[in-house]
């Protein structure tokens, strides 16, 4: 019986829940990302469409892995809401090590943008520098 | 003297402080290995590939052309995957700024994609389409494939089909490196050619098919796509700091485009 109703709640779980629905701070926090993303456009680059939102906690980062092409540049470009008030990009190679990026920082919002030298994965980190836990959203732009 | 080795000391202890803090840092593999991977972020676009190998030279992308694909597939998995390779073939008359290969491929996908059941939104994506093409508007024409690509995988995800989404993505990627792969053979760069190291993007993929339905796993087709990734993921493992040979990306070539020979031309069940 327990058995049965537990396959019934992960189904309905599965039918009902096909992905998570974003909260309206993270539709916020969007709104800012496509702002500062919108700067980097002015120099060529072209902002991916598909975005990254969570929640940023203090002493916690927010980690997500992405497949970069070398030849490209990339700029990841993050903005985040109150409580959160300052926050920090930084990229790490598929061996954990950080990569030197040039950096954008504007208190809840930041960016990082450099030119891999390898193809592969690397993996970017949003970091609460300063503030209390908030959604952010990430977006990324290339050319 | 005594004042002379502190002073030397205290250089010497600032120096090892200095060559510490100089030390990039690094995140331990525990933490690599929880970094969240999604759809919509971890696996490139085909654009994105391709903006990459237009850099070291000028590519021939009408040479990477390939025929019309049937339209009229009745099993959801190979439409997802030849969908996929639809948009890649998108991108690629982008690339060549050949308005009617954009119309023509434009036309097809909104087949496919009917044929799926999508969202109505996609026609007005094909009009776009079509009116972005007569009038050149190459970036804008890119903008619009990724949205009709990211529009496709919503509409099925909110008809409860979000297993199809991996397949749309897969067909994308390996289509992609099929043309890459065969413009570097023809035009061999070294720059180019370090383009299709992308080993770990081949096992996310992998994994994500692993959790898809039973049943659809279980389909010959899938399956069968399923069962070559491994190798193919061997041949896009190179060393990061070195670029493929000719021969290699030859292996790359023949593997994908033997994926993609299953993918558009096996007879499946409905």
């Amino acid at each position: 019986m327990k058995r049965c109703l537990l396959i019934f709640l992960s189904l309905f779980v599965a039918v009902c829940i096909p992905a998570r629905a974003e909260t309206d701070a993270e539709v916020q926090a969007r709104k800012g990302t496509l702002d500062l993303a919108g700067a980097f456009s002015n120099d060529g680059f072209k902002i991916r469409d598909g975005h990254w939102c969570g929640a940023v906690k203090p002493h916690d980062h927010a980690l997500i892995a992405v497949n970069l092409y070398a030849g490209n540049q990339y700029w990841f470009s993050v903005g985040a809401n109150e409580p959160a008030k300052k926050i920090a990009v930084s990229v790490y190679d598929e061996t954990g090590k950080q990569v030197t990026t040039e950096d954008y920082n504007a208190g809840e919002k930041a960016a990082a943008g450099f030119a891999p030298a390898n193809s592969g994965q690397y993996f970017v980190s949003i970091d609460l520098v300063e503030g209390q836990a908030g959604s952010f959203c990430l977006v990324y732009s290339y050319k | 003297m005594i004042r002379l080795a502190r002073l030397g000391a205290i250089g010497l202890i600032a120096s090892v402080l200095a060559a510490i803090g100089a030390e990039p840092a690094r995140l331990p593999a525990d933490q690599l290995a929880k970094a969240v991977r999604s759809d919509s972020i971890s696996i490139p676009t085909p654009g994105e590939l391709f903006a990459a190998l237009e850099k070291p030279g000028k590519t021939d992308w009408s040479g990477q052309y390939r025929g019309p694909i049937p339209v009229t597939y009745r099993n959801r998995a190979q439409i997802a995957l030849n969908l996929g390779g639809l948009i890649a073939d998108g991108f690629v008359a982008v690339e060549a700024k050949d308005s009617q290969q954009v119309k023509n491929i434009g036309s097809d996908i909104i087949k496919l994609a009917k044929a799926l059941g999508v969202s109505q939104n996609l026609l007005s994506r094909g009009n776009s389409i079509n009116e972005f093409a007569e009038n050149n508007e190459w970036d804008t024409l890119q903008e619009e494939l990724e949205a009709t690509q990211n529009e496709v995988k919503s509409s099925m995800q909110s008809h409860s089909d979000q297993d199809l989404v991996i397949l749309v993505s897969l067909g994308g990627w390996i289509r992609g490196t099929q043309v890459v792969s065969g413009a570097i053979m023809h035009n061999y760069d070294e720059r180019s050619a370090k383009v299709l190291r992308q080993p770990a993007l081949v096992k996310f993929m992998q994994s994500k098919i692993n959790e898809i339905s039973p049943e659809l796993r279980g389909e010959p087709l899938v399956k069968g796509v399923s069962e070559q990734l491994p190798g193919i993921e061997k041949l896009v493992s190179f060393p990061a700091d070195k670029a493929p040979s000719l021969d290699e990306v030859r292996k790359v070539n023949e593997a994908v485009g033997k994926v993609m020979e299953e993918i558009e031309n096996k007879a499946v069940a409905k």
